[in-house]
């Protein structure tokens, strides 16, 4: 009779109870670090933000106890990333449309969706490597070596998988009825496309491209030999084809000097990366969820 | 019917418009073929600059540890094992770590809410760029850690990999950090193929009496293993790859040890220390340790590709 009851000390049970017990330990050490690692950078990072901060070069390291801001490296990230998204998305959408609408199955577009995971897993530093290759080196641009232009390229590599694939996946979403509809009633197919079929699909293609941009942002590897760093203020169209400073770069060069004044600055710049790129982050993923319409698989 | 049949007749499209449609479709393809272009583009690059070393060394540079711009010797052996070494570790950390937490996630131990929060932390941690965890590693974890090395090195310095004495940055600290940075990728993998396991498996097995972990351990996990397996290679590749964070915290040494509490290198991290002021055949060296770190990516790459596809689930 006993053997309808719960019973603690049977063999399963203390199993299940130890690997349960397991579980958890698991969760802890790993979601405890990552509690204590965003805290840190924002506390710490949040303690040095200071008006000059966003107006100031940043002083070359030295001995003077003042680092001065961080301006130069912000706008340098805002233009590095503008230029990588002029060139990424573009190109992605429009690939992206290819293969979601025009392909049909066949080898090509395989090989072109193959292509895409593939260059998604290339490592960072690669796609920098490539673009010292192909451009720093050669002096393609007019002459100039480091320039944030270079840097806006290589981080358009890494974009790029990003677009293609939000952009394939948001517009196979779209319900082939509406194609139909449009098609119908004679509109062409760029039409059906460019009027229908992309602008339903535009909520998720946009969270993906968005989410895209913020991680490409904050992305240090590609930028350490395209767009160098500099510590002065942009000022011109000009600055483009020289080198330029970005968030990232400087948190990496300020990181590994001596000097207390730039280790501050360091975090206060990782302040602003880290808290920008997790708002954005989680901006997208509530609109996301407000939109959710049947879940996909 | 005079009427209908010009009706008919102008039911062709405008010549324009039909060029427009055309002209659409071939920009949509060739945009698309820009991935293919790049990728290509980027393997014979990083390969045809790698050419000179490559015919100078040959495969003695994969083996030997010499790296000298003076006497243009040239050998990434150290970094070679250092990039497989620290990725393989924080993979072994990572994934008992990651899967348990899945686990944890996908169960109901912890109402809903929870588990949510849990779960999308988790992901969001995955979008905190890696130089921000190389700082956090250099003026945090490192502090916190050199304790816990002293006394490894105290008590374990007979095993090799603690022989060294612990001084400031070295490999142990770059697998940790690796692993921080590995945990959202496999733990959010994790989760989705398990969610994806139907219900009907686990009820079949509660059905038949299996307790709660005897069908985690014989039914889902094996269902959710191929998904798993594909979040723990890219996952590896990522580490391989992985080179601001790294870069930060391994202390960048060339010199060879087994030790783990000794300065190390990786390829990217060679990469990223030499690749500004380098010249000569240092250049072509750097480009041949760039393409074997490709080369290491893209196989893990692939295979989680194929692997996908051949065992992917058939409920």
């Amino acid at each position: 009779m006993n053997s309808l009851y719960y019973q603690k000390r049977l063999s399963r049970n203390i199993g299940d109870k130890f690997f349960t017990s397991l579980s958890v330990i698991c969760a802890l050490i790993a979601i405890l670090p990552l509690i204590f690692l965003v805290t840190y950078i924002l506390y710490k990072g949040g303690s040095q933000i200071t008006p000059e901060l966003f107006t100031l070069e940043p002083n070359p390291p030295g001995d003077d106890l003042d680092a001065g801001g961080i301006n130069p490296a912000l706008i340098g990230t805002l233009i590095i990333t503008s230029i990588a998204s002029i060139i990424a998305i573009p190109i992605g959408v429009g690939g992206g449309i290819y293969l979601a609408e025009y392909s049909k199955g066949g080898a090509f577009s395989k090989f072109i969706r193959f292509g895409v995971n593939v260059l998604a897993g290339v490592p960072s530093i690669i796609a920098g490597v490539f673009i010292y290759a192909l451009i720093v080196s050669t002096k393609i641009l007019f002459g100039s070596m480091y320039s944030g232009l270079a840097g806006g390229m290589a981080l358009s590599i890494l974009m790029l998988p990003t677009v293609i694939k939000t952009t394939d996946e948001g517009l196979k979403l779209v319900p082939n009825e509406l194609r139909y509809a449009s098609l119908g009633v004679g509109a062409s197919m760029y039409t059906t496309i460019l009027k229908v079929t992309l602008p339903s699909a535009f909520r998720s293609i946009a969270t993906g491209v968005v989410l895209g941009i913020a991680r490409a942002a904050g992305e240090t590897a590609p930028l350490i030999f395209t767009a160098l760093f500099s510590y002065y203020y942009i000022t011109g169209f000009g600055d483009l084809f020289y080198e330029m400073g970005s968030l990232a770069v400087l948190i990496y060069n300020f990181a590994l000097e001596p000097y207390d004044a730039q280790n501050k600055l360091a975090w206060a710049a990782s302040f602003i990366l880290v808290l920008s790129i997790l708002s954005v982050n989680i901006f997208s993923r509530i609109l996301a969820a407000f939109n959710e319409k049947p879940k996909r698989v | 019917m005079e009427e209908k049949l010009t009706l008919f007749k102008n039911r062709k499209r405008f010549g324009i418009e039909k060029n427009i449609d055309i002209i659409f479709k071939n920009t949509a393809l060739v945009l698309s073929s820009f991935v293919a272009i790049i990728l290509l583009g980027i393997i014979l690059v990083v390969f045809f600059q790698s050419f000179e070393s490559f015919s100078r060394y040959g495969l003695k540079f994969l083996v030997t540890s010499e790296w000298n711009p003076v006497k243009d010797e040239y050998g990434a052996f150290t970094a070679i094992y250092g990039t497989l070494v620290t990725s393989f570790l924080s993979l072994l950390i990572t994934i008992p770590l990651g899967v348990g937490t899945a686990i944890f996630i996908t169960e109901d131990f912890v109402p809903k809410v929870f588990r949510e929060i849990i779960g999308s932390f988790v992901e969001l941690l995955a979008a905190i760029p890696s130089v921000v965890l190389g700082l956090w590693a250099i003026f945090v974890m490192e502090p916190f850690f050199r304790v816990f090395f002293v006394f490894l090195h105290n008590f374990f310095g007979w095993i090799p990999i603690f022989s060294t004495e612990p001084t400031g940055r070295n490999s142990l600290l770059a697998i940790l950090i690796l692993v921080v940075m590995l945990l959202p990728i496999v733990t959010s993998i994790a989760r989705d193929s398990l969610n994806q396991v139907p219900k009907k498996l686990r009820n079949a097995a509660y059905g038949i009496g299996a307790s709660r972990w005897k069908t985690i351990f014989s039914v889902i996990l094996p269902a959710a293993l191929s998904g798993i397996m594909a979040g723990v290679l890219l996952a590896l590749g990522r580490a391989m790859g992985e080179t601001m964070a790294v870069t930060m915290i391994i202390g960048n040494s060339n010199a060879f040890s087994w030790s783990l509490l000794s300065p190390g290198y990786t390829i990217s991290s060679m990469l990223a220390n030499q690749f500004g002021e380098a010249d000569g055949s240092q250049v072509s060296s750097l480009f041949y340790a760039a393409f074997v770190l490709m080369t290491l990516s893209l196989v893990v790459n692939i295979f989680a590709q194929w692997l996908v596809k051949k065992f992917s689930l058939k409920y």
